[in-house]
C-alpha cells in the first residue's frame, strides 16, 4: 500500500497551496465603484475621468504587480452628496470594497462620513474612499478619516505652490477672488487670503464674489466687476463650465490681468478659451500635458481610443498605489490594503510620492504651468486648440507639502 | 459711468436673448393654449442644428437653416403627436411635451455626445463693436469698431506693462462685444416681425381668429390644425433661432436647455402669460435685475445698516443676513415669481383669467 502511494498529487496539491497563500490576491477582480456626475451641467468632466479610469484600469490589466484584474463601475450622482451616499451603500450590497470620486468636495464630505459610518458598523464589508480630485483642505484636517486616502494635492498645498510662484511676479498688486459658492471655492479664497497676507503684504484683496456651482451661464457681470475693482489678478479655483465661460467673458469683456486657476484642463475650458488668453491663465496642478514618459504614452493612447484627453495624474497615483499596496498585503481585502496604504512610497507619474501617514494626503510636486501655443518643448495639444499648458515651474514636494492637525483614529 | 453703461448694455442684451427665448413659448401659449414644456430643448436643437450648418456652410446658413429644422421638428411633433392630445386638456399636453424635453436631452447626448461642441462665432461677429473709455474725471467718450485702432491703442494705453506703469492715470476701457449687439439686434427685428405679421397680415388675422373661434373660422374654410401645426412650428423655430445665437454667444452643451428653461418660463409667467409685450418687458427687467444684483456690492447687514436699523452682535453675524446680493443673483429671478404670483398673478400685462 505504501509501494503504491503517490506523492505527486500531494506534492502538486502543497505546492498549489503554496502559491496561493503567497499569492493570495493573484487573479483576483477587483471591483471599483466609480461615484461622479454623468448627467448635468458636469458631466462632461464626470465622463472623461469615468473613461479614464476605465482606460487606465484595461491597462493594468495587462500586468500589475499584484497580478489582479480591475473592473470600474460606473454610477452617475448627479453631483448630488445624497446619491452618492445611496450609491456608496449600493457598492457594499454588490460586495464592492473600493470607491472612487473626485468631482466637488460636497460630495467627498458625503461620502467620508458614509464610509466611516459603513465600516464601523459592518466589520467584513470595509470600503476605502480614493479621492482622486476633491481637495477642500478638511478631509486631511479636521475631518481627517483612516479610511480616505487623498490622491491629488489638496488646496492648502495648491495655494502654498501658487502663492509661493506668486511671490515673485512684480507686476501683482491687486488681487480679486472669485470662486464658486460651496465649501471648495471658500477654502481657496480663504487660503489664498491667509498666504498673501504672509508672502506678499503689499497685494491689495480688492474684492472676493462667490457664485453658483455650475449654474451661471453668463459671467460678463462679474467680469465688468472685476474690472470696475481695478483687480490686476484674479484667483479662482473654478472647474468645468464656470471656469470656461469665466474666461470666455474675461476675453469678451476686454479683461487684460492675469488668471491664477486651478483646472484649466478640465473638460470643455481648453475649447472655450481657444488662443484667446494666452500667457494669462496660469494653472496649479499636480500634473501637466507635457511630463513625458508613461503618462505621454497613455494620453497619447487615450486620445487616439477616445478623441479625448488623459489629464488626471491622480488616477495613475491610483492604481499604482493600490497594486502596490495588494502586492504588500498579499490580499485585496480592504482592511489590509488600507494598512499598506497607509504611509506607502511608491513612484508614479510623476516621481516618488508618498501617501502621507499622518493625513493621507499624497505628498507629490506640483507644476505652475501657463496657457500659450504648442511647441516643440511643449507639444500635446488639449482638445485640438493649438495651445497647451507649458510648465514654468515645478515646486518639490518639500515645498508645496503642508501641517495637518488630523488626529487620525487607527482601528 | 462706463462701469453703469457697460451693465445697462450687459442686461440689455442679456434680456433680449431671454425675450427671444420666450417670444416662442409665449405665442404657442397665447394662440393655442399649451404650455411648451420642451421649449429649451428646441433652443438646445437650434444651437446644435447651427453648430453643424456652422462647420459646413458657416454661420450665417446656419442662422436661417437651423430655425427652419426646428420649425419643421415642430410641425411634425404637433402633427403626429400633440394634435392627438388637445382632446384630453392640459395635462396630457404637459406630460408630453415633459417627455419630449426627456426625449431631446438624450438624443442630443447620444449624437453629439455630453462635452460642449466648439460652435464659435464668425470672426465678423467677434471683437468689441464699440470701446467704453472713460479717465480718471469720469469723462465718458467712446470708439467705434470701424475706428483707428490706433486711438484705442493710444486711449488705453496699449497693451498691460504698459498700462500697470501708469496706473493711476489710467483710463478705463469697457468693450462692449459685437455679438452682443447682434443679438439686441436680432431680438428688436424679431419683436418687429412678429408684431407686424400678428397685426398687420392676413394671415396673423386667421391666427387670432382661431382661437377664439375655431369653428368658426373653420367654417369660412380655413384649415385650423394646419394654422395650429404652423403656430407651433413658428414658436419652435423662434426657439431654434435663440438657439444658434445663445449657442455660439455663450456655450453648446447638454444641459443648455435646463440652464435656460426654467428661467423663460419665470419670464412668461411675469410678463403675463400670453401676452408678448409683457414678456418683453419682464425679459428685460429680468436681464437687468441678474446683471446689476452681481454688480452691485452689498448685502443685508450693510443695506440695514445705511437704514439706521439698531442691530446686535448676532444680526451682525447672522449668515443669512450676510449673504450679498451677488451670491442671492441667480435666485432672483425666481423671487421676483413667488412675488408675482402674490400680488398679481396675471403677470405684468396678463389678462385677467
Amino acid at each position: 500500500m505504501i509501494k503504491n502511494f503517490n506523492i505527486r498529487p500531494i506534492l502538486i496539491a502543497s505546492l498549489l497551496l503554496l502559491q496561493t497563500s503567497s499569492f493570495a490576491q493573484k487573479g483576483e477582480t477587483v471591483k471599483i465603484a466609480w461615484i461622479d456626475p454623468l448627467s448635468g451641467l458636469m458631466a462632461p468632466v464626470g465622463s472623461n475621468a469615468l473613461k479614464g479610469f476605465k482606460f487606465v484600469a484595461e491597462e493594468f490589466n495587462k500586468s500589475n504587480v499584484a497580478g489582479v484584474k480591475f473592473e470600474i463601475v460606473g454610477m452617475d450622482n448627479k453631483l448630488s452628496p445624497a446619491e452618492s451616499v445611496n450609491e456608496v451603500t449600493a457598492s457594499v450590497d454588490q460586495g464592492i470594497h473600493y470607491v472612487v470620486q473626485g468631482n466637488g468636495s460636497a460630495v467627498a464630505g458625503a461620502i467620508i462620513e458614509s464610509v466611516n459610518k459603513n465600516n464601523e458598523r459592518n466589520p467584513g464589508k470595509e470600503v476605502l474612499f480614493l479621492n482622486y480630485a476633491a481637495v477642500d483642505p478638511d478631509f486631511t484636517n479636521s475631518k481627517c478619516s483612516y479610511w480616505h486616502f487623498r490622491f491629488d494635492a489638496d488646496t492648502s498645498m495648491k495655494i502654498e505652490a501658487l502663492t509661493t510662484f506668486m511671490k515673485d511676479q512684480k507686476e501683482i498688486k491687486k488681487v480679486f477672488l472669485l470662486n464658486q459658492d460651496y465649501s471648495h471655492g471658500h477654502q481657496v479664497a480663504k487660503y489664498a487670503k491667509d498666504n498673501l497676507t504672509i508672502k506678499r503684504p503689499d497685494i491689495q484683496i480688492v474684492g472676493e464674489d462667490y457664485h453658483p456651482l455650475a449654474k451661471v451661464r453668463d459671467f460678463t457681470p462679474y467680469i465688468a466687476k472685476i474690472k470696475a475693482s481695478g483687480a490686476d489678478s484674479v484667483i479662482t479655483g473654478n472647474w468645468g463650465s464656470d471656469l470656461a465661460l469665466l474666461i470666455k467673458a474675461a476675453n469678451e469683456g476686454g479683461f487684460t490681468g492675469k488668471f491664477y486657476t486651478y483646472y484649466v484642463s478640465t473638460t470643455g475650458t481648453p475649447t472655450a478659451i481657444g488662443t484667446s488668453g494666452e500667457g494669462k491663465i496660469f494653472q496649479v496642478s499636480n500634473g501637466n500635458y507635457n511630463m513625458g514618459g508613461k503618462m505621454q504614452s497613455l494620453m497619447a493612447e487615450y486620445k487616439k481610443r477616445t478623441g479625448d484627453d488623459l489629464y488626471i495624474p491622480a488616477i495613475l497615483h491610483i492604481f499604482n498605489a493600490l497594486t502596490l499596496a495588494m502586492n504588500k498585503a498579499q490580499s485585496t481585502n480592504p482592511v489590509k490594503v488600507a494598512a499598506q496604504l497607509h504611509g506607502l512610497h511608491f513612484d508614479s507619474v510623476n516621481g516618488a510620492l508618498e501617501m502621507r501617514r499622518l493625513d493621507h494626503q499624497l505628498q507629490q510636486p506640483l507644476y505652475i504651468t501657463t496657457w500659450q501655443k504648442a511647441d516643440k518643448k511643449s507639444p500635446y495639444s488639449p482638445e485640438n486648440t493649438g495651445m497647451t499648458l507649458a510648465v514654468v515651474k515645478t515646486y518639490e514636494p518639500y515645498v508645496s507639502s503642508t501641517p495637518t492637525t488630523c488626529v487620525m483614529k487607527t482601528p | 459711468m462706463e462701469f453703469l453703461v457697460i451693465n445697462v448694455l450687459n442686461g440689455l442684451s442679456y434680456g433680449l436673448l431671454l425675450f427671444m427665448l420666450s417670444a416662442g413659448l409665449t405665442l404657442i401659449f397665447s394662440m393655442m393654449g399649451v404650455l411648451n414644456f420642451a421649449h429649451a430643448s428646441f433652443y438646445m436643437l437650434g444651437a446644435y442644428f447651427g453648430y453643424m450648418v456652422n462647420s459646413y456652410l458657416g454661420f450665417w446658413w446656419a442662422l436661417l437653416i437651423a430655425p427652419l429644422i426646428c420649425g419643421f421638428l415642430g410641425a411634425v411633433f404637433e402633427r403626429w403627436s400633440l394634435r392627438k392630445v388637445y382632446a384630453g386638456g392640459h395635462v396630457p399636453e404637459l406630460l408630453l411635451t415633459f417627455g419630449l424635453s426627456y426625449l431631446v436631452l438624450e438624443g442630443v447626448q447620444i449624437v453629439w455626445g455630453r462635452s460642449t461642441v466648439a460652435f464659435k462665432l464668425p470672426e465678423s461677429l467677434q471683437g468689441p463693436v464699440v470701446t467704453l473709455v472713460s479717465d480718471g474725471a469720469q469723462h465718458l467718450s467712446w470708439v467705434w469698431r470701424w475706428q483707428d485702432p490706433a486711438l484705442l491703442q493710444s486711449l488705453c494705453n496699449g497693451p498691460l506693462q504698459n498700462a500697470l506703469q501708469n496706473a493711476q492715470t489710467l483710463n478705463q476701457c469697457s468693450p462692449f462685444p459685437m455679438n452682443r449687439l447682434f443679438i439686441m439686434l436680432c431680438a428688436l427685428l424679431m419683436m418687429a416681425l412678429l408684431w407686424g405679421v400678428l397685426n398687420f397680415t392676413r394671415l396673423g388675422l386667421i391666427i387670432k381668429a382661431a382661437l377664439t373661434q375655431p369653428r368658426m373660422v373653420e367654417a369660412l374654410g380655413h384649415d385650423v390644425p394646419s394654422v395650429f401645426m404652423l403656430v407651433f412650428a413658428l414658436g419652435t423655430a423662434l426657439a431654434g433661432l435663440a438657439g444658434v445665437v445663445g449657442g455660439s454667444t455663450f456655450i453648446t452643451e447638454p444641459a443648455m436647455a435646463a440652464s435656460v428653461g426654467s428661467v423663460t418660463f419665470v419670464v412668461v409667467v411675469v410678463g403675463g402669460i400670453g401676452s408678448l409685450v409683457g414678456a418683453f418687458l419682464a425679459s428685460i427687467l429680468i436681464g437687468m435685475v441678474q446683471t446689476f444684483a452681481v454688480a452691485v456690492d452689498t448685502n443685508l447687514v450693510k443695506i440695514l445698516q445705511g437704514l439706521n436699523v439698531p442691530m446686535n452682535e448676532t444680526l451682525l453675524h447672522n449668515p443669512i443676513l450676510n449673504l450679498t446680493l451677488t451670491q442671492i443673483a441667480p435666485i432672483l429671478p425666481y423671487f421676483l415669481l413667488v412675488m408675482m404670483l402674490i400680488v398679481k398673478p396675471s403677470g405684468l400685462l396678463g389678462k385677467k383669467a
